[in-house]
């Protein structure tokens, strides 16, 4: 059996798959974020536009992942673009709402002390609560991409490729092996993206807050 | 009017069969009722044998440090293999057969971490002072966990219910392709058939399950925490 799964690697097509889905979720997750990071970003400071954003993002949480790429399909049709918009969907929520909480939960005698300091707005911004933010902004964006390459497997049933091809055509061939090798491939990249993504969350944890961590604060 | 895009949606929302309400009257008892049903069923059965398996390992994990991070490692690791991939890989395991039953197993793998994890930080979240006092009480161990520290950690978990619940209510949809049943059949079907009214039908109830189930248990998760209700207001 796992030589028959290696054959399964070895066959021509599967380079162009995994490049799909590789694709796929990257180009999903990258305008996710710069959709959502720029609405964060404007609506750090008010009240309202947090509950709006945190409500959106919640609402668009229980919408099931199948059920937004299957209803993309009567707007774009079969292929990339309806897989391309109903990811993005899908990605965009818990990296609005991780960094719209990140972003307001920045100690407020943090700011008022660089106020103090003679920091303009700006400089708060990319100086105090972005790096503050940071961790927790990133762990949004972990969750979205971990999410968005598990919804690209689904891509192949609107006809946009990816792994997710390999799963299906196993099954409808009976050839546990190719649908195995799908399985298999897709995990791996879902818990490398895991991985990869958490060391990043903790390449952008400030100095500071790993010490205060560490001490239990 | 020049613009393609607005074009094409006015395209699309003249389509005559985007919702065929017909359709829908016909065959609401004999596709949607079941399909609704299915879906209720597999995604109460599996939070339910979730919390079975949760609860215990959860109380373990409190109690006994070490036993926490081997438990979250594997448990993480099952939360992340995306579900057709789960399915696909449960159902080439000789005996498993396609049906409901490899949706459920993976649905309580999903479950685990959420579960698990919350069921350690509410017993987390009970003050040791808490504790002292119903030992000084004359509680013996068994009833400070059933009597003191489960129930304070109630709301936390019933977090985690919600979390769970609503997740799984998303990926069942998914379980219909190895023929879980649930509102998925609608999706395929109408992805198949090439036949939005199906997939909308599919997609809005599964939303407004998930949605429902969420309130629900968000209410029951403020009717267990009263002391942060009168806080709130």
């Amino acid at each position: 059996m796992p030589s028959k799964i290696f054959e399964v690697y070895a066959r021509p097509d599967f380079p162009e798959k995994l490049r799909e889905h590789v694709v796929l979720s990257l180009v999903a997750l990258l305008v996710a974020v710069a959709i959502a990071m720029p609405v964060a970003l404007m609506i750090r400071n008010t009240r309202v536009g947090a509950a709006i954003a945190i409500n959106i993002g919640n609402v668009g949480r229980a919408v099931p992942s199948l059920a937004i790429l299957a209803l993309a399909l009567p707007l774009l049709g079969i292929g990339f673009a309806s897989a391309l918009l109903a990811l993005t969907a899908l990605a965009i929520p818990p990296i609005l709402i991780n960094a719209s909480t990140g972003l307001r939960e920045v100690n407020k005698d943090v700011i008022d002390a660089a106020r103090g300091m003679g920091l303009s707005g700006g400089q708060i911004l990319t100086r105090i609560q972005l790096p503050i933010a940071a961790p927790v902004i990133f762990a949004g964006i972990r969750t979205s991409a971990v999410q968005t390459v598990a919804s690209a497997t689904l891509a192949t049933f609107i006809g946009a490729g990816g792994l997710g091809d390999l799963i299906v055509e196993g099954l409808q061939r009976r050839g546990p092996e190719i649908l195995l090798a799908g399985a298999i491939a897709v995990a791996i990249l879902a818990i490398i993206t895991e991985i990869g993504f958490g060391a990043l969350e903790r390449a952008f944890t400030p100095r500071g807050l790993k010490i205060a961590q560490k001490r239990g604060n | 009017m020049s613009n393609p895009g607005l074009l094409f949606l006015q395209d699309v929302l003249q389509e005559p069969t985007l919702i065929d309400w017909e359709w829908l009257r016909e065959n609401f008892w004999e596709d949607i009722v079941p399909a609704l049903q299915g879906h209720i069923f597999l995604s109460f059965i599996s939070v339910a044998i979730a919390l079975v398996i949760a609860l215990p390992i959860g109380v373990i994990s409190a109690r006994y440090r070490k036993v926490y991070p081997p438990v979250t490692f594997v448990t993480g690791i099952l939360y992340s293999i995306p579900s057709l991939a789960l399915f696909a890989i449960l159902i080439s395991i000789p005996g498993v057969v396609i049906g409901p039953a490899p949706v459920i197993i993976a649905l309580v793998a999903y479950s685990l971490l959420i579960l698990i994890r919350n069921t350690v930080a509410g017993i987390d979240s009970v003050p040791p002072e808490t504790i002292d006092a119903a030992r000084g009480m004359g509680l013996t161990n068994r009833q400070i966990l059933f009597r003191v520290e489960l129930l304070l950690a109630l709301p936390i978990i019933v977090a985690g219910i919600r979390i769970a619940t609503v997740t799984i209510i998303g990926i069942a949809t998914i379980g219909a392709y190895i023929n879980g049943g649930g509102l998925g059949v609608l999706i395929f079907d109408g992805i198949n058939r090439q036949f939005p009214t199906m997939i909308i039908a599919g997609a809005v109830l599964a939303t407004a399950m998930a949605i429902v189930a969420d309130l629900l248990l968000l209410g029951l998760e403020r009717y267990l925490r009263p002391w942060a209700r009168a806080k709130r207001t």
